[in-house]
């Protein structure tokens, strides 16, 4: 019997710990956002993060979507031109990339590029105590340190992904009209036919926006969270990324099914 | 540490190319400067079988696109499919234009081919078009053709 309720007990701790963090994450969200006038006012805060998380993930997503673009092209000629309509391959590399590839594969190395760092760092700097020696110096560390860091990522993300995008499109046009010979014209005017700009261009940037608000929230948070240890920092480290990479694809599932249930 | 005006000036080049990037999507893959950003016009069509026709499928006619279907209903009062099109105000049609579902290649999507008709009076918001012609079923097509080869070969035979 008293097995029983120990397991209950552990069931019960889980869930209330599972609620608690929750709250505590999304009273963090809001203080964040009411403490952002620095980051707007003092501008060159953000920017620096800007640079630190947008600017060094700039290589791995610019190879990264070259790459991708390419296999799509090889993998999807070697589909397409068995029921002989290869023309369709930028359809299909452009789709799968604005719709789907471009913003979630993006997240998920800016979630492992950046937001593992972000939280690293704020973990970091609550486990040798300089955010506690800002408040002592009245200087609020949430405005000073959160803040600045949570815009910035909100601002890579899009960008970021509309990099990942294009260059995965770039990548499909060199392996299928370059290396393999699909016809360039129809490679372009079928694409131009079939993606649309608001359908697709703007739904593939509203999800990189909203990619980019969750990474960087839960990477803040999870670094304002951890223990002030070297475990508790590395801890929070891999909860970063586990968190978010899976957060981006249930996100990536809600936002497709709303967006394109219709076509 | 990096000093400050470096700082932005990386910062000023990962925007650029970012914003680049979007324009290129939205100018040469989406293709926004033809025809998304311009006016249209709604004219209504019914039909008594859309077979394959979707939302956002081209309205074409002779062979230029020229809109896009906006809604696809099915009308309780007639049994008949209520179908929507956004044509650019750019293209003008005369009021008797007949409309046909077709098909881009022999499996490919389906969408709507516009014949202009030789009325003086345009269409304008709100107008149905009068004249339409359904899509073919292949179901439809196959059944036919076994039918005509069935009555063909009963006719043969009666004539041995």
């Amino acid at each position: 019997m008293s097995r029983v309720a120990e397991i209950l007990r552990t069931m019960g701790a889980r869930v209330t710990n599972w609620v608690w963090r929750l709250g505590f994450a999304s009273r963090f969200f809001w203080l964040i956002i009411a403490h952002s006038g620095t980051s707007f006012r003092r501008f060159h805060l953000t920017i620096r993060e800007v640079y630190f998380a947008g600017v060094l993930s700039l290589v791995i997503i610019l190879v990264s979507g070259l790459f991708v673009g390419m296999v799509l092209g090889l993998q999807g000629y070697d589909t397409l031109v068995r029921y002989g309509s290869s023309e369709a391959l930028g359809v299909l590399v452009s789709l799968s990339l604005i719709r789907e590839l471009g913003p979630v594969v993006a997240g998920l190395l800016f979630a492992s590029r950046a937001g593992s760092a972000i939280t690293a760092e704020i973990g970091l700097m609550k486990a040798t105590e300089q955010l506690a020696a800002m408040e002592m110096m009245a200087v609020d560390p949430i405005a000073r340190v959160v803040a600045p860091r949570f815009w910035a990522g909100v601002i890579s993300m899009p960008l970021l992904a509309a990099l990942f995008s294009a260059m995965g499109v770039f990548g499909g046009y060199l392996v299928g009209v370059r290396l393999i010979g699909v016809d360039e014209g129809s490679f372009w005017s079928q694409m131009q036919a079939a993606v649309d700009f608001r359908e697709d261009v703007m739904n593939g940037v509203a999800k990189s926006v909203v990619f980019g608000i969750a990474i960087t929230w839960i990477a803040v948070f999870e670094g304002y969270d951890a223990p002030p240890t070297a475990e508790g920092v590395s801890g929070a480290t891999t909860r970063t990324v586990v968190t978010s990479s899976l957060a981006v694809l249930a996100l990536d599932f809600v936002m497709t099914a709303l967006m394109f249930r219709g076509v | 540490m990096m000093s400050r005006k470096e700082l932005d000036l990386w910062v000023g080049v990962f925007v650029a190319i970012g914003i680049g990037a979007l324009l290129f999507l939205s100018m040469k893959v989406a293709n926004l400067s033809s025809f998304s950003a311009s006016e249209t016009y709604q004219i209504k069509a019914k039909f008594d079988n859309i077979g394959g026709l979707k939302p956002r499928a081209p309205v074409k006619a002779a062979g230029v696109v020229v809109g896009r279907v906006s809604d696809v209903r099915f009308d309780n009062e007639t049994f008949e499919a209520a179908v929507t099109l956004m044509v650019d105000t750019r293209y003008q049609f005369p009021r008797d234009t007949s409309a046909k579902i077709l098909t881009s290649g022999l499996l490919g999507e389906q969408y709507i081919g516009l014949s202009a008709g030789g009325d003086s009076v345009n269409l304008k918001t709100g107008d149905t078009l009068k004249i339409t012609q359904s899509a073919v079923v292949l179901e439809n097509l196959i059944s036919q053709f076994l039918y005509s080869k069935a009555a063909d070969s009963g006719t043969n035979d009666n004539k041995k």
